[in-house]
């Protein structure tokens, strides 16, 4: 049945049910109409996934470990383990879809990856997948996360990547995506937009998706051989919805777990403090897809707010909207402040500083195992947190 | 018969404007409408603004935001454009991007064009087989014609389904990015604008994106059925404003 999931969702088209698609200028069609070819063509292809294995093993260092947290489960209770794809090379789970984008691109003979980053995570995984392929790369990022994720733009730099600041309205996600469409636009023929979640047209949010099952794959059955069953909850933050959609795509068809999506509540619920996305949005288009989309009355995406600059966008993975409608995935939000609680806590408790995006993952995941204390706790832990160092020590100062 | 098909049955080389509305000023809309019929324009296209347009250049962008700040919205252009047609009888054409229709309702923006006497309207980033599947039969019922986009990498295969989908022109996009070209037509336009003629199709073409003279007007003109003046015109107005809009038609055709 799973298989059978993978084969209906998306259709043809690249709808989720009603979410997806590809609403893009005739510009773009033609391209995503090659892209979603050879993505078709290629990635069956023996050649292109044993390319994708090795690299994933040799370059990556997967698998990457599920992890018991003992100190932490023994605090909260519950029975708390982490993906550890804070262990994967360059620090997040980004690398699982950009070493896939940068492959497929080598081989639709194209010369330049382009990209939005917010956290930086995913422009500096592209990077890296670049110089391994030999690619040019240019990164757009909005000026508040450039100074925000210092360290990252410095790695992007290191790596050869060309970091475009965007400053246009409030500098961060949703700009940077506008930043790199523009410049995509100026010549889709020889470079490709290797966008950075399970967001934008057909047929990315169906390719990262692909490229991140990966994760699901391995901790369903490292967390089998560690317990013998499998978890009663799995947990992931939701930005645009990669890392999740790789964590929750293996257990679809699990009714005995739950999935949680945690989505960023910022400073507070009010208009502009708050990224929550599917708490608070209603269907829409934009950045070329449909999805639950936090926007005015007139169609205008609202301006959005998170501590986690990842998370910090008004759109979200149209095949998280539909897995909502079908209640197959619950969201829930957490705050700044209890993310911040949770960034420390899991540094002090278990000696692994969590990127502030996979903190919101924890921070729900101990509110989980304080009401479940019986219960097991699967947390996608997407990145860890020396980008976020200075930020939070300056910002929130050190607790005691 | 829709104001479009008639237009375009006179016969003669078709000269349409698009600007941006509440561009330069809020309140600029009716009567830019008005002085580009008095000077001889055609046909135009009504920008409604959106923050996030996939399909513009930056001209057209910067005059998108600046209409914004200033407040235009969905209502606002049709309150602006309640009484157009006791001033003007040139076909209308809105052109925007789909979520702003979507959040107004498609049916709901239908109506209201169809009673204001929009004859059309352009929404780059709506797929064919959306139309096709979902919103075909409300263009239909209030008589709006949908215009679609192709583009120099357009395969004949699409243009065809384009074609047989279409009841008023097709826009043809000249070049295969937003920036257009700025310095006339080469080679690979002339080309392109020679297989699309070749293809006989059954809807007349019309081209945008790069026509900014008398001299490209009339290169774009020579197999299609007219070209469309965008940024070109907003940068004039942006410069000259609206007085003297009679001096930008005047040194085109
Ligand atoms: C570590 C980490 N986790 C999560 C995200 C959010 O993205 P997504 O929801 O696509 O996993 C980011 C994005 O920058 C990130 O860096």
């Amino acid at each position: 049945m799973t298989d059978n999931y993978f084969k209906t969702y998306p259709n043809k088209e690249g709808f989720f049910n009603e979410y997806g698609g590809a609403f893009i200028p005739p510009m773009l069609e033609e391209e995503m109409r090659k892209i979603t070819d050879a993505y078709y063509a290629i990635s069956k292809s023996h050649s292109f996934i044993s390319e994708l294995r090795s690299i994933r093993k040799h370059y990556q260092g997967r698998p990457t470990p599920v992890y018991y947290c003992n100190r932490l489960s023994e605090k909260y209770g519950g029975r708390i383990y982490l993906k550890r794809e804070d262990l994967n090379h360059t620090g997040a789970h980004k690398l699982n879809h950009c070493m896939g984008e940068a492959l497929l691109a080598k081989h639709l003979g194209k010369k330049k990856l382009i990209a939005e980053t917010g956290a930086g995570q995913h422009g500096v995984a592209l990077a890296t997948a670049a110089a391994y392929f030999g690619l040019e790369c240019e990164i757009h990022m909005g000026e508040v996360d450039m100074a925000k994720e210092h360290p990252n733009v410095v790695r992007m730099r290191i790596l050869g990547a060309n970091v475009v600041p965007v400053s246009h309205g409030l500098k961060t996600l949703k700009e940077a995506v506008d930043s790199a469409f523009e410049a995509y636009m100026k010549d889709p023929i020889t470079t490709i937009y290797c966008i950075g979640s399970v967001v934008g047209p057909h047929p990315f949010p169906m390719m990262v998706r692909d490229f991140q099952r990966v994760v699901g794959i391995e901790a369903k059955a490292q967390f089998f051989d560690m317990t013998g069953e499998l978890p009663d909850n799995v947990v992931a933050c939701v930005g645009g919805g990669s890392n999740a959609m790789g964590i929750f795509s293996a257990f679809l068809d699990d009714s005995e777990c739950s999935l949680y999506g945690v989505e960023p509540g910022g400073r507070s619920m009010e208009h502009g403090e708050h990224a929550a996305t599917m708490t608070l949005g209603k269907p829409g288009v934009i950045h070329g897809f449909k999805c639950y989309t936090l926007q005015d009355e007139n169609g205008e995406p609202s301006p959005v707010y998170s501590v986690a600059s990842g998370l910090d966008y008004p759109g979200v993975g149209p095949e998280h909207s539909m897995l909502k409608d079908l209640k197959k995935v619950t969201y829930e939000v957490v705050s700044d402040k209890e993310t911040i609680d949770a960034f420390y806590e899991l540094s002090r408790m278990e000696g692994i500083i969590p990127a502030l995006e996979s903190a919101h993952a924890v921070a729900y995941a101990i509110k989980l195992a304080q009401e479940n204390p019986r219960e097991s706790i699967l947390v996608n832990l997407s990145g860890r947190g020396d980008k976020d160092l200075d930020y939070v020590v300056d910002t929130y100062g050190l607790p005691d | 018969m829709n104001r479009i098909n008639q237009k375009i049955k006179e016969g003669k080389k078709i000269l349409s404007i698009y600007f941006t509305a509440g561009y330069p000023e809020l309140n600029d809309t009716v009567r830019i409408l008005e002085e580009l019929e008095k000077n001889g324009v055609d046909l135009i296209e009504i920008g409604l603004p959106f923050s996030d347009p996939l399909a513009d250049g930056p001209t057209i962008q910067e005059s998108s935001t600046a209409a914004l700040k200033k407040g235009m919205h969905t209502e606002l252009l049709f309150e602006q454009l309640k009484d157009i047609r006791k001033s003007v009888s040139i076909p209308l054409i809105i052109m925007g991007y789909f979520n702003p229709v979507f959040q107004y309702g498609v049916e709901a923006f239908c109506k209201k064009c169809h009673e204001i006497g929009i004859d059309g309207l352009i929404l780059p980033d709506l797929p064919l087989d959306v139309y096709q599947s979902e919103y075909e039969v409300i263009f239909k019922k209030y008589g709006l014609i949908n215009v679609f986009l192709i583009t120099p990498q357009t395969s004949d295969e699409r243009i065809k389904q384009i074609d047989d989908a279409s009841n008023g022109f097709i826009y043809m996009v000249s070049s295969a990015s937003t920036t257009g070209t700025t310095k006339g037509f080469g080679e690979e336009q002339q080309h392109y604008f020679d297989r699309i003629s070749a293809m006989k199709l059954k809807n007349p073409q019309i081209v945008g994106f790069g026509i900014n003279n008398a001299e490209t007007f009339k290169q774009a003109t020579r197999s299609a059925a007219g070209a469309i003046i965008g940024s070109a015109f907003i940068k004039h107005l942006t410069s000259h404003g609206v007085d003297a809009i009679s001096k930008f038609v005047k040194s085109i055709r």
